[in-house]
């Protein structure tokens, strides 16, 4: 099988700080790969790097065979990048399948000319009514970002992710907010996706879903890749322990 | 046309180029939410391009058409330069290309410098026919802005208004829809310029400063940023009142300073938002008694 996201030995430097050096994983096609790291680890960074938020000073992402490091952000979505952020930000004017149909109709939306060429959004909206059932938020559906709950909020980012008809979905912490049994259940929303044949990279603090769920990890630690591999084996590993344990026993004493 | 006097014809033109400024802002700052404190320098552009050409001996139609052409290229070259700037600084960019415009006309003797270029010659369509022509063209605009809000380009606008960054994510390429924002905007600010232009018959660069970009911004956020009906209505009372009572004529600029003030004070939302929140009142008021 070919490589379908290729990360290749990727640096990012915010001034003096590398927050990301020479990281590199490869995402094969229908793989449900779990990104995971303690806290600062550059696990967000590296995923803004592969989306194009930020400019690696080094390395290259492949999409699909095709270098993407050039593109923006707009292209690379384009081209088969959908990418679901941790911190929520739904478009605050719109209802939340208003917010999915907008991605969903990304076919109209290629242009200014041919989106003013494009008018009736009845396909679109109904779609997103799908995908947001689908994750879980369909009663959310006609509410107003500003009054719904972040479960809700998180779900749609990722129904609108989905909305993309992306080639590899990155989830950024889609777990974190949502209390066990919400979490649980997401997460195996997330694996039916993946079931489906949609590559998945997840991003996720939430160590007992990501065993559970995924079916490979890269560990990343101080911005450097500390393992990869299937899970069990990975933490197993004497280093993972120690970056994992470290903070772990810093959170129970805090 | 003996139903309105001149008085009326020339009171409903001066409302119709108002609408049409005032929508041309609306494009870019209410659809598309990039503030421009500078929006009468491209007024003044399509004035001066349509009087030089009208002296040239060209009719209305094709000066206006090349003044709108050419005022969007300027616009989109603006755009181009703006791209990288948000926000407050955008605000404080599109000040200073509005300055800019009053400074390098003031200085052209071939612009009439100071005095400004008088003695353009008639458009031909005499008193009735301009002033159906700003009504159509004001009405035009005011459809072309319904459509674009019912377009995925309009969809789009409401996303990059609300949050560039996040527009990206979805594959937008806001940069793109923003310049078309800004060549739409920049253009039919140019078409209103020149109606101006042969409406007054003189103009100079007093006519195209900072007082006028505050004066379209008013009515832009006085009538709701980005509601077509909202700011109509605030480009017909605000260009009125002026008209009506020479007080205002003579505080314009603190009336305007005052309305903006409370507007984003109390309702960001403008005259829109407030009768849309009234009429949601009533109804709930009435399911609740029913």
């Amino acid at each position: 099988m070919s490589t379908l996201l290729d990360v290749r030995d990727v640096t990012v430097r915010f001034g003096g700080v590398t927050a990301v050096e020479n990281v590199g994983f490869a995402v094969q096609p229908g793989e449900l790969l779990g990104l995971i790291g303690p806290n600062g680890a550059g696990k967000t960074t590296l995923m803004r790097a592969i989306t194009g938020v930020v400019q690696p000073q080094a390395g290259a992402i492949l999409l699909d065979g095709n270098d993407i490091s050039d593109l923006p952000v707009h292209r690379r979505v384009r081209l088969g990048l959908g990418l679901s952020q941790q911190l929520v930000r739904p478009f605050a004017s719109m209802t939340l399948v208003e917010n999915v149909a907008l991605a969903a109709g990304y076919g109209r939306t290629d242009g200014p000319l041919s989106a003013l060429a494009g008018i009736g959004r009845s396909r679109e909206l109904a779609r997103a009514r799908e995908l947001l059932d689908l994750v879980g938020a369909g009663g959310a559906a006609d509410a107003m970002p500003d009054n719904q709950p972040l479960g809700f909020l998180k779900r749609a980012e990722v129904a609108r992710a989905l909305a993309l008809e992306p080639k590899v979905l990155l989830l950024d912490e889609p777990l974190a907010g949502l209390n066990q049994a919400e979490a649980s259940l997401f997460a195996d929303t997330i694996v039916q996706l993946n079931k489906e044949g949609l590559t998945v990279v997840l991003i996720e603090h939430n160590l007992g879903e990501v065993m559970r769920i995924c079916s490979r990890l890269v560990v990343v630690d101080n911005g450097r890749k500390l393992s990869e591999g299937a899970p069990r084996k990975v933490m197993a590993e004497p280093a993972v322990r120690a970056a994992y344990l470290g903070v772990e026993a810093g959170d129970a004493a805090a | 046309m003996d139903l309105i006097g001149a008085y009326e014809m020339s009171l409903l033109t001066t409302i119709a180029i108002a609408i049409i400024f005032a929508l041309s802002l609306n494009l870019i700052t209410g659809f598309c939410g990039q503030i421009s404190l500078g929006h009468a320098a491209f007024y003044g552009v399509g004035a001066y391009i349509t009087a030089l050409l009208g002296k040239a001996g060209m009719a209305l139609g094709p000066a206006l058409f090349i003044a709108a052409l050419a005022t969007a290229c300027a616009g989109l070259a603006v755009g181009i330069g703006a791209l990288r700037v948000r926000d407050d600084f955008l605000a404080i960019m599109t000040m200073g290309v509005g300055f800019l415009f009053t400074g390098i006309v003031r200085q052209q003797d071939a612009l009439g410098g100071e005095v400004g270029i008088s003695a353009i010659p008639d458009h031909g369509l005499g008193r009735a026919g301009f002033m159906a022509l700003c009504l159509a063209v004001a009405a035009g605009l005011a459809l072309f802005s319904l459509y674009i809000k019912k377009s995925w380009m309009g969809f789009a606008f409401d996303s990059i208004a609300d949050d560039e960054d996040t527009a990206r994510m979805i594959g937008i390429d806001a940069s793109r829809f923003k310049l078309a924002a800004f060549a739409l905007g920049t253009g039919f600010a140019a078409i209103a310029g020149g109606l101006y232009t042969h409406n007054v018959g003189i103009i100079n660069p007093d006519s195209f400063g900072f007082i006028e970009s505050i004066t379209v911004l008013a009515m832009v956020v006085v009538g709701g940023i980005g509601s077509v009906w909202g700011v109509i209505g605030a480009a017909i009372v605000l260009s009125m009142l002026p008209q009506w009572f020479q007080f205002i004529a003579d505080y314009k600029l603190l009336l305007y300073g005052a309305l903006l003030f409370a507007v984003m004070r109390f309702s960001p939302g403008g005259f829109a938002a407030l009768i849309a929140g009234a009429v949601a009142r009533l109804r709930r008021g009435r399911t609740v008694t029913s």
